[in-house]
């Protein structure tokens, strides 16, 4: 006699029981603290707080150590718990001029007002493993400069100046910035919309598109003009003070990206700009974000849309790593009902021709 | 405008519960126009909004949806009211309005100024929310209505005291728009009913 | 540490409930219509029911009783987590009881049994754009449900026969809803298109990914498409289930054993189960008569 399979809920929870068991692993061994994670996996928690748009180091390191480190897990976790925070309303454009800069680069000029600043960079690393780390020893603290008097310049304000740059795109007084989060997309997105949407998207996903820009498919002639790390203020209005107060210091990575110049027979050329803008320390996304951002923008510039990175509802609708995987993933849940149905089908398609079949070979042998 | 004690008092007492029980109603409603309902959750509304207005006005604007009301309810604590509890802002223009109140008596000359949507986002249009005197389900007072449609078996008879006299002819132009239009919600004091667009109506 | 608030009943949040009722209010007036609303991130991943826990959850109330399945069975794993998400997040009663319910959410199935007047059944869709197949961008599709233009897809029916000699699509087989919007009725096998039809149950659908609401009114014409030479027909199955010898039902293949042998059983366990109780029998069930035998 057939039982047929029951039990769903016993398996669930010894599963979730095994993982659990799973993600503490060897119990002679410490468990990991948040404070470590926050502090020695530092960009794995920047990553995840850019991704989910939430910036909150504690929160997301314990995404990390709950999803034992598979950071679209984690991402997926914090921004489940974004979503259910009251939205209190929006921030002042944050000032980055204002910056406290860690690290400062500018591929377009040699030197600049404000310097070159390396700051943590695995640039010029050689790329060893370093048997050092197997041990826990002791660590340089490390040199410090006098903080700068005057706020370090934007390049692009230096660009700007001479009016080589076009200049940021501007919006209509009465705009409000949009929220991917709070309302359905619809194509074509204002940029505000897109930056966003570009600023929370799938790391992975945005340098390949970027990549690809370089290598022909939709190419945009890209200097750095600059990427700057540092902590800025944030500030929000409160209307019924009259003016904005600090919300406290983010950190945040900014890439100013400068393209092809634009011009016609009656506006002088211009270069063009692709920005980027993340959460915490992360020049790949910065920089592969400020790319697709210009890539995005070959319509405003009537360029011809000719690859995937130029598609503004190709990029943005799979830029989303969280939806990505969900979907993808969610091909192993039972289609079996579906299955049937496609069974039953070939199996009537696959009998119909052999029946055919059949009749011909009765055919071929009484003539 | 100064906010009195009226506009301040009011609201639901339990509103996660409260106002999930209208909505279903207003969802069963939507589903079976011309089915009436009533409703038992105080919104503690002041004059002259209905009861049944007032709920429905706590339980589907907020700061997202700009309201319209009508000349009598514009020149009430109604407003004042409505935004305290919900958040809504107050529009003059119809056609920016996602929820429009009128009070009993009010007779709209035209529906065509409110949000219609569009033929691509026909949802982004007004609901209407129109008070009249008194809805019946059987024959006695007030004028019949027979209405058929999606939500409608056939056909469904209602009784409506003091609906304007202008509304026939408006909802054959509105019904003529579809899949663009607006949606109704008739109320008499703690009654409701909805009509969607997809209603039709004969007399 | 961050202090973690506590959650909502139903887990959204009042404004959030708010903004997906207001879209359920619309998708209603406008059968058929895809609305589009500001879908969340769900404590669960997308693809595997994100929508129709937003749609249930705005809706749902102290007073419903909930039914959850996938593939037509209560206790398939996924059908299982939902309806203890909603137990925990929302306290409501539950049932694997179709006649009990007052909300049913589905994953790929319709109960066999009639819906009746009151019950609301919340489909999960994952992709609502039943011309997505046709045309990938969404800027297209919006304009042809606009126009009305619904060319293309006859055309890939058509396709079909010319291949096949028939229409070979099994599920998610396109419906036109009260002679208007050709809707996705979700992965449904097309066996249960005719349930759809004129339904006493209100039929909401909810996509998160693709954050889209649409929705059937009971009483409703929702039309499968066809041609006159080729109708719309649906699967029929030779056997009948093995354990309750229903018949014109819905049956899952259950492989026995590595030499081809095999049973069919009811997809909605709830049925085969109430069958069984009033003691219909199948095969696999008769150990009785076997043995006097």
């Amino acid at each position: 006699m057939y039982v047929a399979v029951k039990g769903g809920e016993a398996a669930i929870n010894n599963a979730h029981r095994l993982l659990a068991d799973r993600r503490r692993g060897d119990r002679s061994l410490p468990s990991l603290t948040i404070e470590q994670i926050v502090a020695q996996l530092g960009l794995a928690v920047d990553r995840v707080m850019a991704e989910a748009s939430l910036f909150d180091p504690s929160l997301a390191a314990l995404a990390v150590r709950q999803s034992r480190g598979d950071l679209i897990e984690a991402i997926f976790l914090l921004r489940a718990y974004r979503t259910t925070l009251p939205r209190f309303g929006v921030s002042v454009p944050l000032d980055t001029a204002r910056m406290q800069v860690e690290r400062r680069v500018s591929a377009t000029y040699k030197d600049l007002p404000g310097g070159q600043l390396l700051g943590p960079t695995f640039d010029y690393t050689h790329r060893l493993l370093d048997p050092s780390l197997l041990e826990d020893q002791d660590v340089e603290e490390p040199a410090r400069r006098p903080a700068p008097e005057e706020e370090i310049m934007r390049v692009s304000d230096i660009l700007a100046h001479e009016g080589l740059i076009e200049t940021d795109g501007t919006f209509p007084d009465d705009h409000v910035a949009g929220d991917l989060t709070r309302e359905p997309m619809e194509f074509p997105m204002p940029r505000d919309l897109r930056l966003q949407a570009l600023a929370r998207g799938d790391e992975g996903f945005l340098l390949a598109l970027a990549y690809s820009t370089q290598r022909g498919f939709g190419r945009t002639h890209p200097f750095v003009g600059e990427i700057r790390i540092g902590e800025v203020e944030l500030e929000m209005d409160v209307p019924e003070m009259g003016f904005s107060v600090s919300l406290g210091r983010i950190k945040v990575t900014e890439c100013q990206m400068v393209n092809q110049f634009k011009g016609s027979a009656k506006a002088p050329p211009q270069f063009t700009r692709g920005y980027g803008l993340v959460f915490g320390q992360s020049e790949r996304k910065a920089m592969s974000m400020s790319l697709v951002d210009r890539a995005l923008r070959a319509q405003e510039f009537g360029e011809d849309i000719v690859a995937p990175a130029q598609d503004e509802e190709f990029v943005i609708s799979h830029s989303d790593n969280v939806q990505a995987t969900g979907f993808v993933e969610h091909l192993k849940l039972p289609h079996y009902v579906d299955f049937q149905a496609e069974l039953a089908l070939v199996r009537g398609m696959r009998a119909e021709i052999a029946a055919r079949d059949t009749d011909d070979d009765m055919q071929e042998a009484a003539e | 405008m100064t906010i009195t004690s009226d506009a301040l008092s009011g609201g639901f007492s339990e509103p996660v519960f409260q106002s999930q029980s209208v909505f279903r109603m207003l969802m069963d409603g939507m589903a079976r126009p011309g089915l009436i309902q009533r409703i038992v959750s105080d919104a503690g509304q002041p004059e002259p909004l209905g009861p049944a207005a007032g709920a429905i006005a706590l339980t589907l604007c907020d700061h997202e949806t700009p309201v319209f009301l009508s000349a009598g309810l514009a020149k009430s604590t109604v407003g004042a009211w409505i935004g305290f509890h919900t958040g809504a802002t107050l529009t003059r223009e119809k056609a920016e309005a996602r929820f429009a109140f009128l009070e009993a008596g009010a007779a709209p000359t035209s529906f065509g100024l409110f949000a219609l949507g569009s033929q691509e986002y026909p949802d982004r249009s007004t609901t209407l929310v129109l008070e009249v005197k008194a809805l019946h389900e059987e024959a006695g007072a007030g004028q019949k209505l027979t209405l058929s449609g999606p939500g409608i078996l056939q056909s469904r008879d209602i009784w409506v005291e003091g609906l304007p006299e202008s509304f026939h002819r408006l909802w054959i132009d509105n019904r003529a728009l579809f899949p663009r239009g607006i949606d109704v919600i008739l109320t008499a004091d703690t009654d409701l009913l909805c009509l969607p667009r997809t209603t039709r109506v004969g007399a | 540490m961050t202090e973690l608030a506590s959650y909502n009943f139903a887990y959204l949040d009042e404004q959030t409930k708010r903004m997906i009722r207001r879209a359920i209010l619309k998708a209603i007036a406008i059968p058929g219509y895809q609305v589009p609303f500001a879908s969340r991130e769900m404590p669960m991943p997308y693809g595997w029911g994100t929508g129709g826990v937003q749609v249930t959850a705005a809706i749902i109330g102290p007073e419903d009783v909930l039914k959850v399945i996938d593939q037509g069975a209560d206790d398939t794993t996924n059908a299982v987590s939902i309806r203890a998400f909603f137990q925990k997040v929302a306290d409501v009663a539950v049932t694997t009881h179709t006649a009990d319910a007052t909300i049913i959410q589905t994953r790929h199935r319709i109960p066999e049994r009639k819906l009746s007047e009151g019950q609301v059944l919340v489909y999960q869709v994952p992709i609502p754009e039943p011309l997505r197949f046709l045309e990938p961008r969404e800027t297209e599709t919006r304009k042809m449900h606009a126009l009305e233009e619904y060319g293309l897809m006859h055309v890939k029916l058509y396709e079909d026969i010319a291949r096949h000699g028939r229409i070979s699509t099994t599920y998610a087989y396109p419906v036109k809803v009260a002679g208007r919007y050709v809707m996705d009725p979700s992965p449904t096998p097309k066996f249960d298109n005719p349930k759809m039809h004129m339904s006493e149950a209100l039929q909401l659908f909810g996509a998160g990914r693709e954050k889209r609401i649409y929705a059937v009114p009971p009483h409703t014409d929702v039309v499968s498409l066809d041609f006159e030479d080729h109708p719309f027909e649906i699967q029929r199955f030779e056997q009948s289930c093995a354990l309750c010898a229903a018949h014109g039902v819905y049956l899952d293949e259950v492989v026995l054993d590595d030499k081809g042998g095999r049973m069919f059983v009811c997809s909605d366990t709830d049925n085969c189960e109430d069958r069984r109780e009033h003691g219909h029998s199948g095969e696999m069930l008769a150990p009785s008569k076997e043995a006097a035998e």
